[in-house]
């Protein structure tokens, strides 16, 4: 399978089941796209005609063409067959591990953001903070689940994970204290609305967090309609300072600055770039989770303007990049040459699985966004998963587990999607959340044409 | 080639012998928590060959 393509002056063709990217002239996409049903002389006669005023191109000129694109064939570079369905099936009798989980210290928060999935950080459920001893037999449990698996993640995870600092301070460390007795290497990350971001959670956060995430959603205006204190107050004002004062001490290390953005800012270049110029440089922003009735939901009237608008920030980061100040925006970042292997890219984020969300209760989901559906309790961390069926129903969401997904070019890229998009969109965590495949699919084309045009700067 | 230019890529075919270790980040884990991508995700094997 293919994906032909243009955007921004480039001609481009991904080869799906290899994941080769080519850039071709206009010649070489043409015959590209007519190469599987159709045969030489009829590929030669209609570019004559369609080249005729082009005088570079010849009959010569045109098998020439032909011959590199079966030579690429034959190299398994251009139209690979896709080998790996039979490896996806194997995936469902797989014995997983635990790598992950998202520790939810903190069922409450200091903001009361409209749009929060959580519900304000409650998960539709009671206020609660994780207490040391839950946190601690959460690790005990991710340790005795994950095999010989070496690097181990932890998310502190809310509602406001910040609003139980002792709990992730005291468990950072019990952490450390056996994570070289028993192997394994913890990677810890804060995501963090700012409110109570002060010295000393910076300097924890630099010495013990390999990511940290704060919430910002650009523009004033926009953060302030949806992003409100508990007395409706707009919480910009209050946290920009602090997140500017964090990245500043921050370093090299990893973070990111995330906002959403929904129906009433659909030119979210504009937070975007809102970001950069208070000195953001590694930057996520998202699309709105919601149902479709809320007033700041989606529409499919707003796509094109997506689109556009993923186009746009694809251009100026490759001109920031030209001049030297680049930005990193999380969906184009695209390792070409050591990105994911054939298994991650078919078995996705691993939620159910590989990685588990745990409430101040020590309960367990398969990830933080099916927190507080009873359907999808898998069990807890004293016992373990007592809820078997709900994780093989997990291990079959992966890039051949959904029917929409079967002629796909994204599959390889997104994994078959979001789980918990699919359950909400659907009903079913191995449906398809249409909406967000556009816009995914979108975003995938930004990311392979700004290595297009790096890969003709760096020449 | 002329009229084709292929960017170097990972060979996913490849990746069937090589990859498979598990040791990468987990996806959601990171900065989006509300949609699901790989390609972002680095290949823990491959940076620490690098």
């Amino acid at each position: 399978m293919i994906h032909r393509y243009k955007l921004n002056g480039y001609n481009i063709v991904l080869d799906v089941f290899s994941g080769s990217v080519h850039v071709v002239d206009d010649l070489a996409y043409d015959i590209i796209g007519m190469y599987e049903d159709t045969d030489t002389d009829n590929i030669i006669s209609a570019m004559l005609e369609k080249y005729a005023s082009d005088s570079d191109v010849n009959e010569a000129e045109i098998r020439d063409c032909i011959d590199d694109i079966e030579e690429l064939k034959n190299d398994s570079r251009l139209f690979t067959a896709d080998e790996y369905a039979d490896l996806a099936f194997d995936f469902k009798a797989r014995n997983t591990v635990v790598k992950a989980l998202c520790l939810h210290v903190a069922h409450t928060c200091n903001l009361n953001c409209e749009y929060c999935f959580a519900s304000q950080g409650k998960y539709h459920g009671d206020r609660a903070l994780m207490s040391f001893e839950v946190a601690k037999q959460a690790i005990d449990f991710l340790i005795e689940h994950s095999g010989s698996r070496k690097n181990l993640e932890v998310d502190f995870f809310g509602g406001e994970p910040l609003m139980n600092f002792e709990v992730v301070k005291e468990i950072t460390a019990y952490c450390r204290s056996i994570e070289k007795e028993k192997g394994k290497n913890f990677r810890f990350t804060l995501t963090t609305n700012g409110v109570l971001l002060d010295d000393e959670v910076i300097d924890f956060t630099n010495r013990e967090c390999h990511n940290v995430v704060l919430s910002l959603d650009g523009r004033k205006e926009v953060h302030d309609r949806l992003r409100k204190s508990v007395n409706g107050k707009g919480s910009y004002d209050l946290i920009v300072p602090k997140f500017q004062h964090f990245v500043e001490r921050r370093g090299n290390k990893g973070y990111y600055i995330r906002g959403t953005f929904t129906h009433n800012n659909t030119d979210f270049t504009e937070d975007i770039f809102h970001m950069a110029d208070l000195g953001f440089t590694e930057l996520s922003m998202e699309p709105v989770v919601c149902p479709p009735d809320d007033p700041y939901a989606l529409t499919y009237d707003d796509l094109p303007v997506l689109f556009e608008q993923y186009e746009i920030l694809a251009k100026d980061m490759l001109r920031r990049e030209k001049e030297g100040k680049p930005i990193t925006f999380y969906h184009y970042m695209l390792d070409l040459n050591s990105g994911p292997c054939i298994y991650k890219r078919i078995s996705g984020c691993g939620s159910g699985t590989e990685y588990m969300a745990v409430t101040p209760w020590g309960d367990l989901y398969p990830c933080h966004q099916f927190v507080g559906n009873p359907e999808y309790l898998l069990g807890n961390v004293y016992d373990g998963v007592t809820n078997p069926a709900v994780q093989d129903e997990f291990k079959l969401c992966n890039a051949y587990a959904r029917p929409d997904c079967k002629d796909c070019w994204a599959k390889l890229y997104c994994s078959g999607g979001c789980a918990a998009n699919a359950y909400h969109a659907t009903g079913s965590v191995t449906g398809t959340y249409k909406y967000g495949c556009e816009l995914f699919k979108k975003r995938i084309e930004c990311a392979i044409m700004m290595k297009a045009a790096q890969a003709e700067n760096a020449d | 080639m002329k009229r084709i230019k292929t960017i170097e890529t990972r060979d996913l075919k490849k990746s069937v012998k090589t990859g498979g270790c598990g040791e990468c980040q987990t996806s959601c884990q990171s900065a989006c928590k509300t949609s699901c991508g790989v390609a972002n995700q680095q290949c823990e094997k491959c940076l620490s060959e690098k």
